[in-house]
């Protein structure tokens, strides 16, 4: 422990730093852990959306992974490390823990259900948009109250979503890059719906490691 | 606690066991389905509570059910999931190989876009125009007759060269009837680029205009080229990829027949060279094929050529995964795992978490698979791709209600019988099932109504899913649970509960007399490993690993799956090719194909199935007579005769068309089209091409053309000889084949030879030194050199008693002996300091030893013992063994230095008042400290108690301890009933128990004493039984005495603290004291007979065992019995055993384990009395039975000591003891074992049965053999040795094995 280090000032003081540096580091690490997990799933998600015009023997298949820009992913894992700060954070604020289904399978079920999620968005045909996007939105919510069912959750999630889905629009008005067959104000109406199941999917891994680091830092303080 | 009643009624259903409500509902007899939702709730309560109770009760009597009819139920379901998924029979295999479909040439029409209604068996793909119609046309080429002056070369050089003036002929041919002109040009298939990626193939593929694929194209059509090329084969081979490739190559492709088959190719036997020109046409023209094939037929006959041209197949691709797919697949499958992993870990409490964890992932599976049957049985075609959709059926139906399950019926009471156990869990969670299933039914229905298709198709299997899952939870699952829950009744609660340290007492009956000792083994230390003990053996390693892949039969299963993946890869991508490439072998290697098949030279003898040797030639011979004539020439030379007759001949190769060439096509890979067409950027799948009949055209060139068209630098090659041709690269693969052969026998040998020495130790052969390690006296190491840590363990001695130690009583700071004098002695086991004698004549010392608790106590030792002093002045004292340094003394004292060198003069202190003059024993050889013939003097002495000088030279035991204890003691007021217990030194001690600090001893004559151990006075006695005590069992506050006659006497030990005396207790006087239950010298004891069971057992009580509240008693008439401590009620009375009892174990966590004069163990459970395990282990008495968490230890008089795995009974390992001592042996930890031997003790690993470490407790090994051992908490071993006691602490042990 760095409190032995800080022996000759104010042990309380001591303490707390011991406590900062370490409170830190978890942060870090919890924030990489995200931003990765936010990139993988970019990128597989990405293939999933151009997976439908892939020929029969795609002439590369990396250049095929980072078709889309490459800042795409990164601002995704960014984004999803903020999220999945964020969440805790604001239940922290809040101070109503989320009590709600605190398991690892149960994670892992609402990551499944969010990339079946974009699977249907991408592989599924509707008949027209509004029930495409009328679907994913059912879906979303219901991800939502499945896995989440806070209050906290689903207004940060609505909130995010509509940022992001402005976000994306301005992007797209300033021509820097475009969907295929936009359907909706150049860009695809089901944005939102993703953006949402994204933001509850990344709240909950965001959550869960928080609880992991909460009982990891407890019983270190057992141990003190 | 239900620990009163009959075992065998616990089977029973005890009410007691529900709550109230449920036992309500229960009395409804009303059965209801398993999902309750078919009830109707009553008006007048709350419908949900009324729903409630209902589904609880349903689920309550379907745990039962399931519970009680494990088998049939689990067969009922197995046969329902069969049923269910039997139309999925019917489904076809998922699988990417392409399909064909044929049709007729002639009345060809393109399959128009529409279905239309009576297709016949017209497949669902055949519809539109195919991508494109391949026409093949098949050249075969040989240079006839063959001469003696070619260059192997010469065999595909010019017949190549043919190929340009074919495909001039090709690309001009114009078919005109009177509709107009078609030529190649307007029919073919125009391309215009190739794939960005392929710019090395840029030269060789057509970029632009007509597909038109043909060898040519390595010369870039160009005659001039193909001339001028100095290596035909070099400019083949330089496109060819490196390294494995799956997927057709571009000589494939270019001509048209497999590798293999073209003979280009110097070594060529056939000397016949095939190849395609392949067109792809972009839409069909009957008639200008037709007079396509009818001009080229005419400028090259084919004479023997009765190749069917009347069918065209269409080949149907399917849609490929490729990499870009899989990954977001492989993604969902991974999320999948992860979820079931971290689902299924948390199953916990069970007995086979794996086993739970395998049947709740068959559950989801086979809920899924029936649903799938269920939906196909009605009608409704899966046209989702299953394995896309199957994670997130998984994740919806989920593995929840499952968990949910083992969880409330793991956590339901343990002590309820496995049926109720699972009602009861059922029950308790029924009410969260239902509502969950309702929950996702709704959720699953609302997506029905989204009318997508896909989703509406998802949600039905999904709904299908959940109540087949459902099913299979309720059936299936539960029954898995009930069997798995029974399965760890006993054995594993008691691994749960904390591990309390064995103190067995391994003390044979007192009175059994020790029997002739079986023969001794040769050797004295081997230890037989059996199966079960294989697992956790202590070996190096890289042992382990081997042992481990041993175990699981790695590398064999490894080695099956690789075998039957790479069979199913070769069977699947290249059958043709595989086939056909067999069919040469056989047919070339078998002697009797070598006449037919090489009468057929490109004929490779291909039948629809594997040739038989024999069968082959037969049947091409009979396909192809005419060609039969000429072969055997050719045949004859290769046979190998050199400079045979036949050189002269010429040799005319053969070109014959047999059925496997009409669909040559087959014979590639069938990745071939679409890796055509994929350079083109064109993808098939999901598409059909059409191929048309081949256009077969035979050339034969002369050998003078051949040579005309020869490159100067083809003679170049090295010309062999025709005739070594044929002969030399048998020759060679013969050498070649011998060479590997042997080489790959060399190298298997070293490599044995490697593995041999890397997994075995070097002196493994060496069996007897290996074991002569073990012997004693040696250092001790185990079978692989590895010797464990040596470490200083001292064994501390004990002397003092005179005669042999007949009882040790401990209670694990204090250590009380009685030898067969009667002497008892208390030791402190931290120091090995004799704190008290007790005997009469020591009396006077024990309060002379009042220092130990005054403050003023030294002074009075030395008064009392002036003499003593100045004996150890004495010059013959010498210097002795630190230990054997009267330890009275030093017990308190700060100043032990002093006694350092003081010789051993117990026997004088204990005798000073004896006539004997002290000089005597002040003689005696220094070594020993007395002679033998002091110490049978002094027992002697002691054994006569009665005699009249003695008893005159001492006060009187009635009145003699009050005074001595007022004289030193002074301003104590001794306890007023202390003064009238009479100690009784006529009887012998035959049961003596420590606890505390009082010491309870059974006499012979049926006395039973309390001591005061720290003092050595006696706190009261009890004379109520005349009967011997045979054994004694001190626990708590009570002592039970058993006694000769087969009566148990219960006494309860009262303490009545007199007030007013507490204040002298100074603090400085108790410090060392041990901080266990004491009873302090001021109280008042006493010991009254509570309860008294006259023939508790019809024959003498042998053993006494008491703890966790019950006394458990084992008798000569073949019976334990079980009482309670408090009531001293008898629960049980457990028969089973065919012998007299002489072992018992019981330990806190009840388990109970009794052993026999016929050999066998049993293990009961206490709680129920029933019989958990019965093993006969010995041949002769068990004398002694220690259990761990895990496994149960016992000797025998064999001397045989049986390691037993406690919960299945079955027999680890044993170790075979020295003579006599076979008795003694405790259990420090929970893997240290520690056995007496002659003169020793040894430490065993128990886990691996290896030998750790031995302590020789005298300095000659030819010492008397331990006969008892008893463990201390402090992980010191007490055994007698004699006379004497040794003390050895095992710190070293603990901490290697910690």
């Amino acid at each position: 422990m760095s409190r032995s280090g800080s022996g000759q000032t104010d042990p309380s003081r001591g303490t707390y730093i011991a406590v900062i540096t370490n409170r830190s580091t978890t942060l870090v690490i919890r924030g990489f852990m995200l931003f990765s997990i936010g990139v993988f799933l970019a990128l597989v998600l990405n293939l999933l959306q151009v997976q439908r015009n892939v020929t029969l023997f795609p002439p590369d298949v990396i250049s095929s992974i980072f078709s889309s820009a490459w800042w795409v992913p990164p601002c995704c894992g960014t984004a999803s490390a903020i999220i999945g700060l964020l969440y805790p954070c604001i239940d922290c604020r809040l101070g109503e823990p989320h009590k709600f289904k605190r398991e690892w399978s149960s994670v892992m079920r609402c990551v499944a259900v969010f990339v079946g999620i974009n699977h249907a968005s991408a592989k599924v045909d509707f008949a027209n948009n509004v029930q495409l996007s009328l679907t994913l939105a059912a879906l979303s919510i219901g991800l939502w109250w499945t896995f989440d069912r806070s209050r906290s959750g689903f207004g940060l999630g609505v909130v995010i979503a509509l940022l992001a889905t402005l976000s994306t629009q301005l992007l797209v008005y300033n021509g820097v890059f475009q969907y295929t067959s936009p359907d909706f104000l150049y860009i695809r109406s089901w944005l939102p719906c993703i953006f949402f199941a994204g933001v509850i999917t990344m709240g909950n891994i965001g959550r869960q490691l928080a609880l992991y680091e909460c009982k990891l830092m407890s019983e270190k303080a057992h141990q003190d | 606690m239900r620990v009163c009643i009959n075992p065998h009624l616990s089977s029973l259903w005890f009410p007691r066991s529900l709550d109230a409500p449920r036992r309500l509902v229960l009395a409804h007899p009303r059965t209801a389905p398993p999902d309750g939702r078919q009830l109707t709730p009553p008006p007048r309560m709350t419908v949900r509570e009324r729903l409630r109770e209902k589904i609880s009760a349903a689920f309550y009597r379907h745990g039962l059910l399931c519970a009680s009819y494990p088998v049939p139920i689990i067969l009922f379901t197995s046969a329902s999931i069969l049923a269910c998924c039997y139309p999925l029979l019917r489904l076809p295999l998922p699988g990417t190989g392409p399909v064909e479909f044929t049709t007729r040439v002639r009345d060809y029409t393109v399959p128009s876009h529409e279905p239309q209604g009576d297709l016949g068996e017209r497949p669902d793909w055949y519809r539109g125009p195919p991508v494109a119609y391949i026409q093949p046309v098949l050249v075969k080429a040989a240079v006839s007759p063959w001469d003696s002056t070619l260059v192997p070369v010469d065999v595909f050089r010019s017949p190549l060269g043919r190929v340009f003036s074919l495909l001039e002929e090709i690309r001009n041919h114009v078919h005109d009837d009177g509709s107009g002109v078609r030529s190649l040009e307007a029919l073919c298939l125009q391309v215009t680029d190739l794939l960005p990626g392929l710019r090395r193939m840029q030269r060789v593929l057509p970029e632009h205009g007509c597909l038109l694929v043909s060898p040519g194209n390595y010369w870039q059509n160009q005659r001039e080229l193909f001339d001028s090329d100095p290596d035909l084969l070099k400019t083949v081979h330089q496109h060819e990829p490196k390294g494995l490739h799956t997927s057709a190559t571009l000589r494939d492709l270019l001509f048209g027949v497999p590798v293999k088959h073209t003979g280009v190719s110097l070594y060529s036997r056939k000397r016949v060279v095939t190849y395609t020109i392949t067109m792809v046409l972009g839409s069909y023209d009957a008639r200008f094929l037709s007079s396509l094939r009818a001009r080229l037929r005419q400028l090259h006959p084919s004479v023997n050529c009765s190749l069917r041209e009347d069918h065209m197949v269409h080949v149907h691709f399917k849609e490929e995964i490729g990499m870009a797919e899989l990954i977001p697949l492989v993604t969902t499958y991974i999320i999948l795992f992860a979820y079931i992993y971290f689902s299924t870990r948390k199953i916990d409490m069970v007995k086979s978490k794996w086993g739970l964890a395998l049947a709740a992932v068959v559950t989801v599976l086979s809920s899924l698979l029936m649903s799938v049957g269920l939906c196909t049985l009605f009608g409704l075609t899966p046209t989702l791709n299953g394995g896309e959709i199957f994670p997130y059926l998984v994740v919806v139906i989920g593995l929840e209600n499952v968990l949910v399950l083992t969880k409330s019926v793991v956590s339901t009471p343990v002590d309820l019988e496995v049926k109720l156990r699972i009602a009861q869990g059922l029950s308790n969670e029924s009410w969260s099932i239902m509502k969950n299933m309702a929950t996702e039914l709704c959720i699953i229905l609302i997506g029905y109504f989204t009318l997508v298709p896909a989703i509406q198709e998802f949600c039905l299997f999904a709904v299908v899913g959940l109540v087949s899952d459902f099913f299979l939870q309720m059936f299936f699952f539960t029954t898995v649970l009930s069997i798995d829950i029974r399965r760890m009744e006993l054995a594993d609660l008691n691994r749960r509960l904390p591990a309390e340290a064995g103190m067995p007492l391994p003390k044979p009956g007192p009175l059994r007399p020790r029997e002739a000792p079986p023969p001794p083994r040769p050797s004295p230390h081997t230890i037989t490993l059996q199966t079960p003990a294989f697992r956790n053996l202590r070996l190096p390693k890289r042992l382990r690993v081997v042992y481990f892949l041993a175990r699981t039969r790695l590398a064999q299963r490894f080695i099956m799956v690789g075998t039957v993946i790479w069979i199913g890869i070769l069977a699947y991508t290249d059958p043709a090719g595989l086939r056909t490439y067999l069919a040469a072998q056989v047919s070339e290697q078998s002697p009797l194909g070598e006449g037919g098949a090489g009468g057929l030279p490109p004929h490779l003898g291909v039948a629809p199935v594997f040739p038989g040797p024999g069968g082959d030639p037969a049947d091409t011979l009979s396909v192809l007579p005419a060609p039969a004539e000429p072969t055997p020439l050719p045949e004859n030379q290769s046979q190998g005769h050199h400079g045979a007759p036949g050189e002269g001949v010429p040799l005319v190769p053969q070109i014959s068309w047999g059925a496997e060439d009409e669909e040559g096509w087959r014979r590639l890979s069938f990745r071939h089209w679409p890796s055509l067409f994929s350079y083109y950027n064109i993808t098939l799948a999901k598409r059909y091409i059409s191929i048309l009949p081949v256009i077969p055209i035979t050339l034969h060139l002369s050998p003078r053309e051949a040579i005309e068209t020869r490159h100067p630098q083809d003679t170049r090659h090295p010309p062999p000889p025709s005739l070594k041709t044929n002969d030399l690269p048998a020759d060679l693969t013969l050498y070649k084949v011998a060479a590997l052969g042997l080489a790959a026998g060399v190298l298997l040998v070293l490599l044995l030879f490697c593995l041999y020495r890397v997994l075995c130790s070097r002196n493994y052969g060496q069996n007897g030194v290996a074991h002569g390690r073990r012997r004693r006296g040696d250092l001790p190491c185990d079978d692989y050199g590895y010797s464990p840590p040596i470490s200083e363990i001292s064994p501390l001695l004990l002397c003092g008693h005179s005669m042999d130690i007949e009882c040790l009583a401990s209670d694990g700071m204090l250590l009380a002996s009685c030898c067969l004098a009667g002497q008892i002695r208390v030791w402190d086991t931290q120091t090995g300091d004799c704190l008290t004698v007790i005997p009469k004549h020591g009396l006077r010392r024990s309060s002379s030893s009042g220092c130990w608790e005054q403050r003023d106590g030294w002074d009075a030792v030395g008064v009392a013992e002036p003499e003593n002093l100045g004996g150890g002045t004495e010059p013959g004292g010498g210097v002795f063994d630190e230990d054997k340094g009267y330890p009275l003394r030093r017990r308190t004292t700060p100043r032990p230095a002093l006694f350092e060198n003081q010789p051993d003069l117990t026997p004088l202190i204990d005798t000073n008042f004896d006539s004997q003059p002290p000089s005597h024993l002040l003689l005696t050889p220094p070594r020993n400290g007395f002679d033998f013939g002091g110490l049978v003097e002094k027992a002697y002495l002691e054994h006569e108690p009665p005699s009249p000088g003695l008893t005159a030279s001492y006060p009187s035991p009635l009145s003699g301890p009050p005074p001595q204890r007022r004289r030193s003691l002074g301003y104590i007021q001794p306890p007023a009933p202390q003064g009238q217990e009479t100690p009784d030194w006529e009887s012998a001690v035959w049961a003596m128990e420590l606890r505390g600090n009082l010491i309870a001893a059974g006499r012979s004559n049926g006395k039973l004493e309390l001591w005061d151990a720290v003092e050595g006075s006696l706190r009261c006695s009890n004379e109520d039984g005349v009967s011997g005590i045979t054994a004694l069992a001190f626990l708590n506050n009570r002592i039970v005495a058993a006694r000769l006659d087969g009566s148990l006497d219960f006494f309860t030990v009262d303490i009545n603290k007199p007030l007013g005396l507490l204040q002298y207790r100074g603090p400085p006087g108790r410090s060392n004291m041990p901080p266990s239950p004491c009873y302090s010298s001021e109280d008042v004891i006493s010991c009254q007979l509570t309860r008294s069971v006259q023939c508790a057992h019809q024959k003498p009580i042998t053993v006494l065992r008491a703890a966790a509240g019950r006394v458990v008693t084992g008798s000569q008439d073949h019976t334990v019995r079980v009482y309670r401590l408090e009531d001293s009620c008898c629960l049980f009375t457990l028969q089973g055993h065919s012998g007299g009892i002489t072992a018992i174990y019981i330990d806190q966590t009840m388990v109970l384990a009794s052993g026999g004069q016929d050999g066998a163990i049993c293990l009961w459970d206490v709680l129920t009395g029933s019989r958990v395990s019965h093993v006969y282990g010995h041949r002769g008495d068990v004398t002694s039975l220690v259990c761990t968490t895990s496994c149960v230890i016992s000797s025998g008089l064999d001397d045989l000591i049986c390691i037993w795995d406690r919960s299945t009974g079955i027999k680890l390992y044993s170790i075979q003891q020295e003579v006599g001592c076979g008795a003694s042996l405790g259990v420090i930890s929970e893997s240290l074992l520690v056995t007496g031997g002659q003169g020793c003790v040894s430490f065993w690993d128990l886990n691996f049965g290896d030998l750790l470490q031995t302590v020789y407790l005298g300095q000659s090994s030819d010492g008397q053999g331990v006969r008892q051992l008893v463990v201390l908490n402090n992980a010191a071993i007490v055994c007698d040795f004699g006379s004497e006691l040794s003390l050895v602490y095992v710190p070293a042990v603990l901490e290697k094995l910690d």
